[in-house]
């Protein structure tokens, strides 16, 4: 009977005298008199009592490292117990503000997938001092979230109604004066179609039409710096790491000028140019020729890093992927080649397209990556170790021109209309089902860049430049250290000077810009092999295990053999696993669902490639994280986390945003 | 001169001696023959004797008998001569004991005892012990350093020179409430306030005005009173009775009580599936757990302490025998498989039963009812009597007791148990009425409940399939046989495997039409797909890679060509060309490129092959096989390639050397694991990913120093240690052979050692 509970245990009455029993009654006045014993001695008695409460809540060093710890139940960090003051009063919000963990999670920047060897000791002690340090400095940031106080725009149809049936007319009318303004066209149909690139810090404008008119603007003010015209055929156009260099590809070389149109340099090496792509964070200025040969500049030095031969015929597609700065170029039989300036073949070649590649773009995370080709055809693919289309779409007339926004929005020219798609979230792959808005122009598109920072995307077209109103494009708060729209002459010598000291060296650009913060493996190895060769035998070898004798008969040679066997056996498991875990990525990945996945394999990241010319501080930090060289390790995972579909969140610029205001020169 | 003294002497103590020898001899002959004579010659002798007395030094001397003679002196003793040795306490002992004496015997007996000094140390050895001792004792004041220099060790900043830590940053109430009336007025106030009960601290209420706020109105406390008394009576009440029951040792009573419990639990759970359906649903799961919990632990198997002792006794007591046999029965109602668990066993039976139509329905229906029980339990027991029985066990799980009590409580308790399995029943009526539908073949359904017997249940498969072509009428037999036939060889796999196989020996058309008269095909369909998916997954199609078919755009704006520039036009024509051209083509090149890189990367095969070697060699000879294998050195397999799943990718396996160069490679002191390195230089440090703060605290110097300070050593004081220990290290370290009385001490122990 005793393993079979009674069913009516749970009868009320009963429980009501189990109750009784348990407890023991409370007496009325019980409560009373320890109030009044305490409350009848309210001189020294209390006093010391008080002074025995409070003295561990002295602050100690280990309380401080608790204070920064997260409990994972509540989803909020817990201040201590409200203490009580001298006037009796307590405070309500005592302690550290509160944190949501899951933005403290997402400065979290220390791996923890890969399993650790059982540490000795003073390991352990040091891996405990970082992982405290990372979760300080973590919570840190996570509260200087509190400093970015600019939202994202959007565009939200009345029910049912598409989005992309509303104008640019209807959006200009709705917003205000300032930001009407930001939407205007350059007619400009004689020296036609334009390509035009926007500067860094999203308040200079570039243009340069087929027929040799160059030009640089404040766009916003609308002040002409420079108009020129190169009287031969221009094929691009990009600004150099500040706005005061422009650099132009011409039909035969490449050109650079200053801001006032004076021609500074004329790189001959660089010889019919058809793309260019300037890598900030590396001062590097990256061209692709007609004679199909990728040319690498370093602008800070005036010297050629490397020219590397893509053996594909004519190279006309190039973008770069901002968050690892390796260069994509397109190629006419359907693949597209990525490529470092380190590497003389490309990193990764992918077969995208039946037709040839016309059109490539990399979205600020460097998770996504559009193509369009001439199959009529528009995919993204995941970059993130698969290469995987996620999604592909066909378009009557293939887009020719495709642009990625900070917020992750897809633009793609077809002819003269402009699509825009817009993805779920920040980090989200754009969904291709339905347009979010578009747009006639009137001449073909030629060009197409979003303009940081704003919620503006640039046409160049034969028809001249058209400068469109796209809400939730950009990203609201910008980094004042990093690229300050309102800077001033002073301030950009300044943030000149102090990038060309962190500049990163182009030899690190590769896929994984987290490769930096991790140890040679293949040099270690072959040091302890041939250390090992040296002594004529390991040092750092484990003794093979020999089981203790024990007694009673349990040490027989079976008991023994099969002890050992347990051991070997434990051993080899241990490392069959590990080995598993850490082989190839593939797998895993092609079974977890690609568009939703976290990050958990996430282009996790220090950087010595190139960051995404991205907001606040994350692009900041990316750039340092090139610039340490060792342990950088970049808003990578931070990406990899605000990926997670839903209210879109800030990335964080632990430093307050400096210049939010207008300070025009 | 001196030899006459010397003689004379001599003579003189002869004499004496004669006459002290004749002494007692003559003295009883004197005084019978002539007390005159003799009178005056003992004056005479004692004078002598007084003489003499005076000089002692004559009276130790005894003259040394050096030639034999009768008259032998009794003070000139000697033991020449004789072999024993002479023990001076032998003499000593007829003498009556002084204190002179005493103390003569301690040291004899001192001597005596006294060993042999050893030979000391050589001052080498001594030395070396010395050093010992020190070492040990300075090792132990050292340590005592340990904690201190483990703090510093981990410091995250030292800072010199070392100052008292700092008085740390206390809030204002902490230094007033520990702040103390030291004025005569302040005292005075706070005499006053103590006095009054006056807050001193917080002024917001008064003792009293609290106990005021919370005290209660008469009524209430008189009521609560009373109900707090009558809890209390209750209370007391129970706890006495439960102690006599307690006491009861009566097994009879306790057996009853159990009994008359689980009773009570039948009738509560009866009220309860009335009252409260859900209640009891919970309770029958409580139930249900017991009986796994007992499944998990076998614990009413006839193993326990108990049930030994009771084997033991089962011999001669019918009551053990009984009380075995009680138990085994319980153990087997729970060990066996409840209905209320197998219910949705049986739907999900039948779910997979119309899923999978090629298990014959009969088989199925046999395994309904083979559910009731565990098959594993019951393996060998086919006879339906017997199942029987076992379903009557069944159906009282809950009462296993009621069996061997009087008959009238048994049908009692049948009554109460009716009752309570009145779902079960239900349940089994459900069943055979499901039964009743293959009661055709009572044999076979025995037959075939061994699940072990794979055979048996594919000729019973092929059974089935003929009587159901024979119900369709359609005449199929060599087919049906051909399709059994096929089935006996899977039929030896285990049965799921067979089951996803099966559907693919179904693939050619002709099967699959057959299959559709028959109604199956569209479960069989659901399978296939399955399976067809999961080999997709393995490998990705390139082909439909590239020829992903999406909807197409329904754009608000399509763009119009109403102003087409020439080289829009000519790339409109290179791209209408393109695409009639486009096709396998790039495809079959871009798999050539990839073979080629994968044939590149691959290490390669160290052939040692000498032409000619132990064989004729020249023009169009070749090496044989069998040499070619021998020499040929095959280069170890590397890691499989990152793009070994996909098609559409080549990943660049070179190693990116430049980049490498900036990498760490090698692994500082703690760290054995690269790993676990990389794991601590993860968080950047730079301002750009932090904020100010944690910048600064990540930068901070390890060791900061005052300019212009001298930085004097550590001392005990500093760190709260008293300031001896340090003074004691100090001497020993200025003086070893200075050691207290205690270093002593170790030191012998070391020297016996």
């Amino acid at each position: 009977m005793e393993t079979v509970p009674e069913p009516g245990s749970n009868v009320p009455p009963k429980k009501d005298r189990l109750q009784t029993k348990k407890k023991k009654p409370r007496r009325y006045w019980e409560q009373e008199t320890t109030g009044t014993a305490a409350g009848a001695s309210p001189g020294p008695p209390r006093k010391r009592k008080r002074n025995r409460e409070l003295r561990p809540q002295k602050p100690k060093k280990n309380d401080t490292s608790k204070k920064f710890r997260m409990s994972k139940k509540p989803r909020e960090l817990k201040s201590p117990r409200p203490q009580r003051s001298l006037s009796g009063a307590q405070d309500p919000f005592a302690g550290p503000a509160p944190v949501s963990v899951e933005v403290v999670q997402k400065y979290c920047r220390i791996d923890k997938s890969k399993e650790l060897p059982h540490p000795k000791t003073k390991t352990r002690s040091r891996l405990v001092v970082a992982e405290a340090q990372e979760e300080e400095t973590s919570v840190r940031a996570a509260r200087s979230e509190l400093l970015l106080t600019e939202e994202p725009g959007f565009l939200e149809g009345e029910d049912g109604e598409d989005t992309a049936k509303i104008r640019q007319a209807d959006i200009v009318e709705a917003v205000d004066i300032a930001s009407a303004a930001k939407h205007f066209d350059l007619n400009l149909r004689q020296f036609g179609p334009y390509r035009l690139n926007y500067s860094r810090t999203g308040r200079h404008l570039a243009f340069g039409g087929r027929r040799g008119h160059v030009a640089a603007l404040d766009w916003v003010t609308k002040k002409l710096t420079c108009e020129i015209n190169v009287m031969e055929a221009v094929r691009d156009i990009r600004f150099l790491h500040s706005e005061a260099l422009l650099a132009v590809a011409q039909n035969r070389w490449l050109h650079i000028y200053d801001n006032q149109g004076i021609e500074l340099h004329c790189v001959r090496r660089c010889d019919r140019v058809t793309r260019l792509e300037f890598l900030p964070f590396h001062f590097l200025l990256a061209t692709a020729s007609e004679t199909g040969f990728l040319t690498y500049l370093d602008v800070s030095v005036g010297k050629i890093v490397a020219a590397l031969n893509a053996r594909a015929g004519r190279l006309s597609v190039m973008t770069q992927n901002p968050y690892n700065a390796v260069i994509h170029l397109g190629h006419s039989n359907g693949t597209v080649s990525l490529w470092s300036p380190a590497m003389k073949e490309p990193l990764v070649k992918i077969l995208c397209h039946r037709g040839g590649v016309r059109a490539v773009a990399v979205d600020s995370t460097g998770m996504h990556m559009a193509t369009s080709g001439l199959d009529h055809q528009l995919k993204v693919f995941d970059l993130r170790g698969t290469f995987q289309p996620l999604s592909a779409r066909t378009l009557p007339q293939g887009a020719g021109h495709l642009a990625f926004s900070q917020r992750g929005l897809l633009a793609a020219g077809m002819g003269d209309v402009v699509n825009i798609w817009a993805g779920q979230g920040k980090a989200s792959p754009p969904s291709l089902e339905q347009p979010y808005l578009t747009h006639r122009l009137s001449g073909h598109v030629h060009g197409l860049q979003f303009c940081p920072y704003e919620d503006v995307l640039g046409v160049g077209h034969s028809g001249g430049i058209t400068s469109m109103l796209v809400p939730g494009a950009a990203e609201p708060n910008f980094d004042g250290l990093e690229s300050n729209p309102y800077r001033s002459r002073k301030q950009r010598q300044e943030w000149e000077v102090k990038a060309l000291l962190e500049k990163v060296p182009a030899e690190l650009i590769c896929l994984d810009p987290r490769a930096l913060a991790e140890v040679d493996v293949i040099s270690l190895e072959q040091a302890k092999k041939e250390r090992a060769e040296r002594l004529g035998y390991d040092p750092d070898a484990r003794t093979p295990f020999q089981p203790k004798p024990k007694q009673k008969g349990r040490s027989s040679t079976a008991s023994l053999v099969k002890r050992k066997r347990k051991v070997m056996d434990q051993e080899h498991r241990v490392s069959g696993h590990r080995g598993r875990a850490g082989h190839p990525k593939g797998n895993a990945l092609l079974l977890a669902p690609l568009a939703s996945s976290t990050c958990h394999f996430s282009p996790v990241s220090p950087y010595p490639g190139q960051n995404p010319p991205e907001p606040g501080a994350a692009a900041a930090e990316a750039r340092e994280g090139q610039a340490h060289g060792g342990p950088a390790v970049g808003p990578g995972q931070i990406r990899a986390l605000s990926q997670a579909p839903g209210p879109r969140r800030n990335i964080l610029s632990p430093r307050p945003p400096v210049g939010n205001y207008p300070s025009l020169e | 001169m001196s030899r006459n003294q010397a003689a004379e002497s001599n003579l003189l103590a002869l004499n004496q001696q004669k006459e002290l020898e004749d002494l007692p001899k003559d003295y009883p002959l004197s005084t019978s023959e002539d007390e005159g004579d003799n009178d005056g010659e003992r004056k005479h002798q004692k004078l002598l004797e007084s003489i003499s007395s005076l000089n002692r030094k004559d009276r130790q001397k005894l003259a040394e008998r050096s030639e034999a003679s009768l008259k032998v002196s009794e003070f000139s003793v000697s033991s020449e001569g004789s072999g024993e040795k002479l023990v001076l306490s032998d003499l000593l002992e007829p003498v009556k004991t002084s204190s002179s004496l005493a103390a003569v015997k301690k040291q004899l007996n001192r001597v005596k005892s006294k060993k042999t000094v050893e030979l000391p140390l050589h001052r080498e050895e001594i030395e070396q012990i010395h050093r010992e001792v020190a070492f040990n004792k300075s090792s132990q004041i050292l340590s005592k350093w340990d904690p201190v220099v483990l703090k510093n060790w981990q410091a995250e900043q030292l800072v010199f020179p070392l100052s008292k830590p700092q008085s740390v940053f206390a809030p204002i109430e902490h230094v007033v409430s520990g702040w103390k009336a030291g004025t005569p007025l302040e005292q005075e106030i706070f005499d006053l306030l103590h006095k009054n009960k006056q807050p001193v601290t917080e002024p917001l209420l008064t003792p009293v005005e609290k106990a005021s706020l919370k005290a209660m109105s008469l009524e209430e406390v008189k009521m609560r009173r009373a109900e707090l008394q009558r809890a209390r009576a209750l209370q007391s009440y129970y706890e006495a009775r439960a102690r006599r029951e307690k006491r009861i040792k009566s097994k009879k009573y306790h057996r009853i009580l159990k009994k008359g419990k689980a009773k009570q639990a039948l009738k509560d759970f009866e009220k309860l599936q009335k009252v409260n359906p859900a209640a009891a649903l919970e309770e029958l799961e409580k139930l249900d757990k017991a009986r796994m919990m007992e499944r998990m632990s076998l614990k009413h198997q006839n193993s326990g302490k108990w049930a030994k002792s009771k084997a033991i006794m089962a011999k001669y007591d019918l009551e053990a025998r009984q009380a075995m046999q009680e138990q085994l029965a319980r153990n087997k109602e729970l060990m066996q498989k409840v209905q209320a668990a197998s219910e949705s066993e049986e739907e999900e039976e039948v779910q997979e039963e119309e899923e999978e139509p090629l298990v014959p329905d009969m088989v199925n229906g046999v395994q309904i009812k083979a559910n009731g029980l565990n098959p594993w339990m019951f393996q060998n027991h086919f006879i339906v009597a017997k199942e029987a029985e076992v379903q009557k066990d069944l159906e009282n799980p809950a009462e296993p007791e009621a069996q061997e009590t009087s008959e009238s409580e048994e049908e009692r308790a049948v009554v109460e148990e009716e009752t309570l399995l009145k779902e079960f029943e239900e349940r089994r009526s459900l069943r055979q009425k499901s039964e009743l539908n293959h009661m055709a073949e009572p044999v076979h359904r025995h037959v075939t409940k061994d699940p072990s017997s794979q055979e048996v249940l594919s000729e019973l498969r092929a059974l089935s399939q003929k009587l159901i072509t024979e119900n369709h009428q359609s005449g199929k037999q060599e087919l049906s046989s051909a399709r059994t036939a096929q089935r006996e060889e899977p039929a030896r796999e285990e049965e799921e495997p067979m089951l996803l196989q099966r559907p693919k020996r179904a693939q050619t058309l002709d099967e699959l039409e057959e299959l559709g008269r028959e109604g199956c095909v569209e479960n069989k369909e659901l399978p296939r797909t399955a399976v067809e998916g999961l080999q997709k997954e393995q490998m990705i199609d390139l082909q439909n890679l590239l020829t992903t078919k999406s909807s197409s755009v329904k754009s608000l704006a399509v763009p119009t060509t109403v102003q087409e520039l020439e080289d829009e036009e000519e790339r409109d024509q290179r791209q209408m060309i393109k695409v009639a051209f486009a096709g396998d083509d790039a495809i079959r090149d871009f798999l050539k490129e990839k073979r080629e890189a994968v044939e590149a990367s691959k290490p390669k095969d160290l052939d040692l092959t000498l032409p000619g070697w132990g064989k004729w060699g020249g023009m169009g000879l070749k090496p044989s096989a069998k040499k070619r294998r021998r020499f040929l050195i095959k280069a170890p397999e590397g890691p499989p390639r990152k793009d070994k799943n996909l098609p559409n990718v080549i990943i660049s396996e070179k190693r990116n050397i430049h980049a490498a160069a900036h990498q760490v490679q090698v692994l500082s002191h703690p760290f054995t694991h690269h790993h676990q390195f990389e794991r601590t230089i993860q968080t950047p440090i730079g301002s750009t990913w932090n904020t100010q703060r944690a910048f600064q605290k990540l930068t901070m110097s390890k060791v900061v120093t005052k300019p212009g300070h001298i930085i004097k050593p550590i001392k005990a004081e500093d760190v709260g240690y008293r300031s001896s220990s340090r003074s004691d290290l100090s001497v020993v370290q200025r003086n070893p052979k200075r050691l207290s009385i205690r270093h002593k001490k170790l030191l012998e122990n070391n020297c016996v050692d």
